[in-house]
């Protein structure tokens, strides 16, 4: 129990002064660390060809995140289909199927991460360097940009005109100087420090082949042990840092290679929220609303910590499957003993609240209600949230309870001195609803040809399966009920459609609010606003995302972990 | 300004500028990145960075973070592993609670545990029954450790004194008392059974 409140406490002590940092250096002119960095950053731009200082709309912003992606995606996706025949691939490792390299490719693009592979025996080490390392470090970069520059659109506090880019347009910032000074300044330094400590516990650090041992004992039938490592250490820390979630080594940090001690354990737990409550300080110090961000923090917290209880509560409990047969004890099927259950717990909470995905242990073992909560968190999905995905999506929620919470006092509903109209609810609503629609939908459909399963579980479970796989690449998490036969063009295919749209959707859409609010002729705030830094608001905010998660999910819950219960009681 | 300007030659939004950026962020995260880490990483911490392996006498018998699989019953044993410890096929039994297949493996060797050293199965740990997430957990627990002693004395004529003791020296706690569980690492005790030193 002291380690799950000594982690909590040493991930928000640390974001309050990282969101300091990442606001500084978003503040305009040359940003915190600028004298360290800029030289670099600007090599950067000359070597990209574009003017950081040139003021973008926000289709154009739109428009350079999205070439920059389509790019990436098309490199990758080549790069893994002909890794077989590539450089930096020491245990001569094939190329991947066409469906396999689409759907890793897309996986990676949009921070998700979720794997239909093992990285251990399915990828090259330039396949993960170049390709996979890559990705990790530019899509949180680019969720990090377009959060700052919703937010600097939205709620600046500023009187000053809002700046125009050269077609008349409301300015939103520049993709370029935003994503750059997300990787440079803020992505690379953070995970190599958490490198380097990994590093030190054990995790591989090198572009050496696979290793041999001779085991010990050799009438046990294991004549040779190949181990497989490599340049794992940089990886798995901006997996952790990043959102990412996708590992080295295929049951990710449940490996003792890819998470070898507790205080490894420690360090990668801390780092699966760190950016993400980091970046809700941030937009207090950004935007001056820093009571706004305490408020959104608490509410955040609220979440996090109920669901997080019931989660180790469950896995304290034994596996039903174990009854009578050992010591009453925890649930220990698919745990490290290093670890324990509580620790297994919390991790497997945290990486769903803010779609990072990775785990210290399988969640298709984990007790029914303890697997419950992993797709709870999914569907939220905006506790802390993805790197400025996360924050970008409470927002939604925000404006959607400032909408109410305005007709409900009575008041043409308004946000920051600018009215709520038509158009903007429009936008909300797409981006919230297409959520339901794509999990359920899915869902539905491969449940209705048992063929397209893949289940390696029967009954309610099997069901589960299914719903958290959608779940999972529609939130962009990447955990899984790894038991799925989930590597067959139909999951593939279906899967890299709803990790598109759930990507890229949840971030357009804010944006193009964002620019509407702004053109918008301000009203000043004051007593008669509605105030969005109360801690009412707030309580209203979390009501509107349990209603909305109730209403959407409730029933598909219903059929699978709530049913998987009442069956193991009986 | 002119000559400023002149560097600049993309439109910010435009495809050359994407592909220019894409290609340079490519080998700044995907080149740079891993190589700066990796090359400090191993200049630190060379003994980590190829696996932790422990050599024996110029062999590489394993290593400090991979299980092996026992069998004999000089050897402790380890955790039963989805993936009988090959670490190119890493993974758990993803069993659900509610699957039979996993009430059936457990029952079964429940029954052979409990046989084997004459205890009620109410009373094995149930770290020795529940597969690892891993397939290579190289740990077991104190109380696993304490069941299979007598085992261990009698098949190498030693006594149960001897391995407890063993045990205990082999025990890690939680770090500084708070992260972790207690545990005992298999190959490294089985190794001193042996009476093998590693070499590092």
């Amino acid at each position: 129990m002291n380690e799950v409140i000594i982690i909590y406490a040493v991930t928000l002590l640390l974001a309050w002064p990282l969101g300091k940092y990442i606001a500084g250096v978003f503040k305009g002119g040359t940003g915190t660390g600028g004298t360290i960095f800029l030289p670099l950053e600007t090599g950067l731009y000359r070597l990209f060809g574009v003017d950081p200082s040139q003021p973008m709309s926000w289709q154009g912003y739109g428009k350079a995140l999205l070439k920059l992606h389509l790019v990436l995606v098309l490199i990758v996706f080549g790069l893994l289909m002909a890794q077989g025949a590539l450089f930096l691939n020491p245990d001569g490792i094939d190329g991947m199927s066409w469906d396999l390299a689409l759907h890793t490719a897309v996986s990676f693009l949009t921070n998700t991460n979720q794997q239909h592979y093992s990285g251990q025996a399915q990828l090259s080490y330039l396949a993960h360097t170049f390709g996979i390392v890559t990705l990790q470090v530019v899509t949180p970069a680019a969720g990090m940009a377009a959060l700052i520059s919703i937010v600097r659109t939205l709620l600046s506090r500023s009187d000053k005109k809002p700046q125009t880019s050269s077609d008349g347009t409301i300015s939103v910032g520049n993709f370029y100087e935003d994503i750059t000074r997300a990787i440079v300044r803020v992505m690379l330094p953070v995970a190599t420090v958490i490198a380097l400590i990994l590093a030190s516990q054990g995790v591989p650090n090198t572009y050496e082949g696979a290793q041999t041992a001779t085991p010990l004992d050799q009438t046990a039938g294991m004549a040779v042990q190949n181990i497989p490592i490599g340049p794992v250490a940089p990886m798995v820390a901006i997996k952790q840092v990043g959102t990412n979630g996708g590992g080295w080594y295929g049951p990710n940090s449940s490996v003792p290679l890819e998470n070898p001690t507790p205080l490894s354990n420690f360090v990668e737990t801390v780092s699966i929220v760190l950016i993400p409550a980091a970046l809700v300080f941030a937009l207090g110090f950004l935007t001056g609303r820093r009571r706004l961000a305490l408020v959104v923090m608490g509410v955040m917290v609220l979440m996090s910590v109920s669901l997080t209880s019931v989660a180790i509560w469950s896995e304290n409990q034994p596996n039903a499957a174990f009854a009578g047969l050992t010591v009453e004890g925890a649930n220990l099927e698919g745990k490290e003993v290093r670890f324990g259950a509580t620790a297994t717990a919390l991790w497997g909470s945290w990486t769903t609240q803010t779609s990072n995905g990775s785990v210290n242990g399988m969640h298709d073992s984990f007790n029914p209600i303890g697997g419950m909560i992993p797709m709870v968190d999914m569907f939220i999905n905006v506790t802390f949230g993805g790197i400025g995905v996360g924050l970008i999506g409470y927002l939604l929620f925000l404006l959607l309870a400032a909408f109410l919470g305005s007709l409900m006092i009575g008041r043409a509903p308004e946000i920051a001195g600018k009215t709520l109209e038509a158009r903007e609810m429009k936008l909300v609503c797409i981006a919230l609803l297409i959520q339901p629609l794509l999990i359920l939908g899915f869902s539905a459909i491969t449940v209705a040809f048992p063929a397209l399963t893949g289940n390696s579980n029967p009954g309610f479970h099997g069901i589960s399966q299914v719903i958290y796989e959608y779940t999972s690449a529609f939130a962009n998490n990447g955990s899984g009920f790894e038991g799925l036969g989930d590597d067959t063009v139909w999951w593939n295919v279906t899967c890299a459609v709803n990790l598109a749209l759930g990507r890229f959707i949840p971030i357009l859409a804010p944006l193009a609010i964002a620019a509407s609010l702004a053109a918008k002729r301000s009203a000043p705030e004051g007593r008669g606003s509605l105030g969005i830094d109360t801690a009412t608001f707030g309580l209203m905010t979390l009501a509107v995302i349990v209603m909305f998660t109730l209403l959407s999910f409730m029933p598909v819950l219903i059929l699978g972990p709530i049913a998987e219960t009442l069956a193991l009681m009986s | 300004m002119a000559a400023l300007n002149s560097v600049f030659v993309c439109r910010s939004a435009s495809w050359l500028a994407a592909a220019r950026a894409a290609i340079v962020f490519i080998l700044l995260c995907g080149g740079l990145y891993p190589l700066l880490v990796t090359t400090v990483g191993s200049l630190l911490f060379p003994h980590q960075a190829t696996g932790s392996l422990i050599v024996v006498d110029d062999t590489v018998v394993g290593s400090e973070l991979v299980g092996q699989l026992f069998k004999a019953p000089e050897y402790f044993h380890g955790r039963p592993s989805a993936v009988d410890y090959d670490p190119f096929s890493v993974g758990g039994s993803n069993y659900a609670a509610s699957n039979p297949a996993l009430r059936d493996r457990v029952a079964e060797d429940s029954q052979t545990i409990a046989l084997r050293y004459g205890v009620e199965s109410s009373s094995i740990p149930v770290d020795l029954l529940a597969a690892s997430g891993s397939g290579i957990d190289p740990h077991i627990s104190p109380e696993s450790a304490q069941l299979q002693a007598e085992r261990v004395a009698t098949a190498r004529g030693i006594t149960v004194s001897q391995v407890n003791e063993l045990i205990v020296d082999f025990t890690e706690g939680p770090t500084i008392g708070v992260f972790g569980q207690p545990r005992v690492n298999v190959l490294r005790i089985n190794l001193a059974l042996d009476g093998k030193e590693a070499s590092d």
